[in-house]
C-alpha cells in the first residue's frame, strides 16, 4: 500500500497537466451539479415556506351553536395532522377582507361573510392527499357548510418540486457519466506515461492487482481534489447569487461530505472502468 | 526444468516466429541461445518468462504450464525467475538502490527485509559504493549490473538475459559475463541470447542455435562436433 501510494504521487509528479484536467473535470462536473442543487434547495426551502401558509378553511353555518362548534374544534385539534385551529367570526373575516382587498372594503358588509374555522396542518402533513383527507374528515360535522383548501394550488406546488427534484438528480447523473468517461481517457494517457514501470513491475511478478493500485488511489485523490475545488465554487457562486440577487441557503455539511464523497466515487470509477484493459496494452 | 515441446509461434502481423521447436533445460545449466536476428532468440526468451505465449505446443517452465495458464500464475513465475534487457530498463528517475527495491517491493517483501537484501545485491555486483546515484550516473556496463542485481532480488532459479552484453564495450562485456558465470557458479541457471561469438567459443557451455524459427544445433546432442554457428 505504501508503494502504491509513492507510485500515485509519482504519477501526479509527472503527469501534472493530466492531472489538472481530470481534476478541473471532476469539479466542474460536480460544480455544475452543485448550482442545480444549490437551485433546487432554495426551491425546496421557498415551498416549505409557501407551503406552510397552506390552510384550509371551514365555513360554518349561520345556525351553528358555539358550544357545538368548541367541541368541534377541540376534536379537529387533536387530530394528529393538525397544528393550529382557529375560530375567524363573522366581523373578524370582514375585517380580514377589508384589509386584504383595500379597493371593494365599501362592497362588504356586516354579515356578509360567513364565520369560520381555519385550520393549519403540521409540516410533513401538508400533501395533497393528506390535506384533502383532512378536509374530508372537517366536511362531516353538521353545522360545517363547505370547505375550501386551494387543492389544485397544493397540487401544483408538489409537481414544481418533484420536477426540480427530479432534474437535480438526472442532471447530476448525466455530468457524473461525463466526468467518468473523460477521467476513464485520462487514464490512457496516465498508463502511457507510467509505462516503464508497469514493464518492470510486471517482469518482476507484480500482478494486475497490484498495478492497478496506484492509478486507483491517484482518481481518488483527484476525485477528493475535484470535490474540493467543486465546494469551493459553488460556494463563491452561493455568495455572488445572495449578495446581488437573492438570498440563498447554503448546503448542510452532511451535503457537502456527500459531494466529495461523489468526487471521490467519480474519479475512482472512471479510474478503475478503464485501467485494467490499459495496463493490458503495456507489455 | 524449462521444457519447450513442439513449440510454434506466430505474430498477427509477422508470421511464424518458431516452429517445432523441441528442447529442455536443467536446473544450473548455462545455456547461449545464438543465432542471426529475428531468427527467433528473443521469441524463445519471452516464452520463457511467458510474455508470450506458444501458437500450438507446450512450455513447461519450473511447474508452470503454458497450456491455460492464468495472469495470476504467470505473475507468481515471474517471482521465480530474473529477466534482464540489452537496454537495462531502469527507472532513470530513481537511485540504483531504490530501483533494486522496486522489485522486492511490488510483490509484498518487508521494508528491513528489502534493505538488507539490496545491500547484499548491490555488493554481489560491485556497486555498494553507487548504491545512491541514478542510473545515467553510472557506465553502461554498470548499469547493466544494476539489472541483474534487480533480477536476482527474489533469488531466481534462472536468469534469462537478453542480449545482456550488447551495448557494451569488451571490458564491460567481460565483466558483466564474469558476473554471470558467477551467478551461475551459485546455483542459478542461466540462458542467454547473445551474438557475441567469441564469447560463446571461449566457454565451453552449452550452445542452442537458432536459424529461421527452428533449433539447428544442440551441443548437448552433438557432443565432440564443432558447432557451425552462423554469425
Amino acid at each position: 500500500m505504501k508503494l502504491a501510494l509513492r507510485e500515485a504521487m509519482i504519477g501526479f509528479r509527472r503527469a501534472p497537466m493530466l492531472s489538472a484536467l481530470s481534476i478541473t473535470t471532476i469539479a466542474f462536473s460536480l460544480f455544475a451539479f452543485g448550482l442545480f442543487s444549490l437551485v433546487a434547495l432554495n426551491l425546496r426551502e421557498a415551498l416549505r415556506q409557501v407551503e406552510s401558509r397552506v390552510e384550509i378553511r371551514a365555513f360554518l353555518a349561520d345556525d351553528a351553536s358555539v358550544e357545538s362548534i368548541a367541541d368541534a374544534m377541540k376534536v379537529i385539534g387533536d387530530y394528529a395532522e393538525v397544528a393550529r385551529v382557529e375560530y375567524v367570526t363573522q366581523e373578524q373575516a370582514l375585517e380580514r377582507a377589508r384589509t386584504e382587498l383595500k379597493e371593494f372594503s365599501d362592497v362588504f358588509e356586516a354579515g356578509f361573510l360567513p364565520a369560520s374555522v381555519d385550520v393549519r396542518l403540521r409540516e410533513g402533513f401538508r400533501s395533497p392527499e393528506q390535506v384533502a383527507d383532512v378536509a374530508q374528515r372537517i366536511r362531516t360535522f353538521a353545522f360545517v357548510d363547505d370547505v375550501r383548501f386551494g387543492a389544485e394550488w397544493i397540487q401544483k406546488l408538489y409537481t414544481i418540486r418533484n420536477v426540480a427534484t427530479a432534474a437535480g438528480i438526472i442532471l447530476g447523473l448525466v455530468f457524473a457519466g461525463v466526468a467518468i468517461i473523460i477521467i476513464s481517457a485520462t487514464i490512457r494517457m496516465a498508463v502511457m506515461a507510467r509505462a516503464r514501470e508497469i514493464s518492470i513491475m510486471r517482469l518482476v511478478g507484480a500482478t494486475d492487482g497490484f498495478i492497478r493500485q496506484p492509478f486507483l488511489i491517484e482518481g481518488f485523490v483527484k476525485g477528493i481534489m475535484g470535490g474540493v475545488l467543486a465546494l469551493g465554487l459553488t460556494w463563491f457562486a452561493s455568495l455572488v447569487i445572495s449578495k446581488y440577487f437573492v438570498q440563498t441557503t447554503f448546503f448542510e455539511t452532511r451535503f457537502t461530505l456527500l459531494g466529495l464523497l461523489g468526487g471521490a466515487v467519480i474519479g475512482v470509477l472512471g479510474s478503475a472502468l478503464s485501467v485494467g484493459r490499459q495496463i493490458r496494452k503495456v507489455t | 526444468m524449462i521444457r519447450f515441446t513442439r513449440v510454434r509461434k506466430e505474430y498477427p502481423r509477422t508470421g511464424t516466429a518458431l516452429n517445432d521447436v523441441t528442447f529442455s533445460i536443467a536446473k544450473g545449466e548455462f545455456v547461449f541461445l545464438t543465432g542471426p536476428s529475428g531468427a527467433g532468440k528473443s521469441s524463445i526468451l519471452k516464452l520463457i518468462y511467458m510474455d508470450e505465449l506458444p501458437t500450438h505446443g507446450e512450455v513447461w517452465v519450473s511447474g508452470t504450464r503454458s497450456t491455460g495458464v492464468k495472469r495470476k500464475e504467470i505473475s507468481l513465475l515471474r517471482r521465480k525467475l530474473g529477466v534482464v534487457f540489452q537496454d537495462f530498463r531502469l527507472l532513470e528517475d530513481r537511485s540504483i538502490e531504490a530501483n533494486v527495491a522496486f522489485a522486492l517491493d511490488v510483490i509484498g517483501t518487508p521494508a528491513d527485509k528489502i534493505r538488507t537484501k539490496v545491500s547484499r545485491l548491490l555488493t554481489q555486483v560491485g556497486l555498494a559504493s553507487k548504491a545512491t546515484n541514478l542510473p545515467r550516473e553510472l557506465s553502461g556496463g554498470e548499469q547493466q549490473r544494476v539489472a541483474i542485481a534487480r533480477a536476482l532480488a527474489n533469488d531466481p532459479f534462472v536468469l534469462v538475459a537478453d542480449e545482456p552484453t550488447g551495448n557494451l564495450d569488451d571490458r564491460a562485456t567481460r565483466g558483466v559475463f564474469q558476473l554471470l558465470r558467477e551467478i551461475n557458479t551459485a546455483g542459478t541457471a542461466v540462458i542467454m541470447a547473445t551474438h557475441n561469438l567469441d564469447l560463446v567459443k571461449r566457454h565451453d557451455f552449452r550452445v542452442l542455435e537458432v536459424n529461421r524459427g527452428q533449433i539447428v544445433f544442440d551441443s548437448a546432442d552433438e557432443k565432440g562436433r564443432v558447432p557451425e554457428i552462423t554469425p
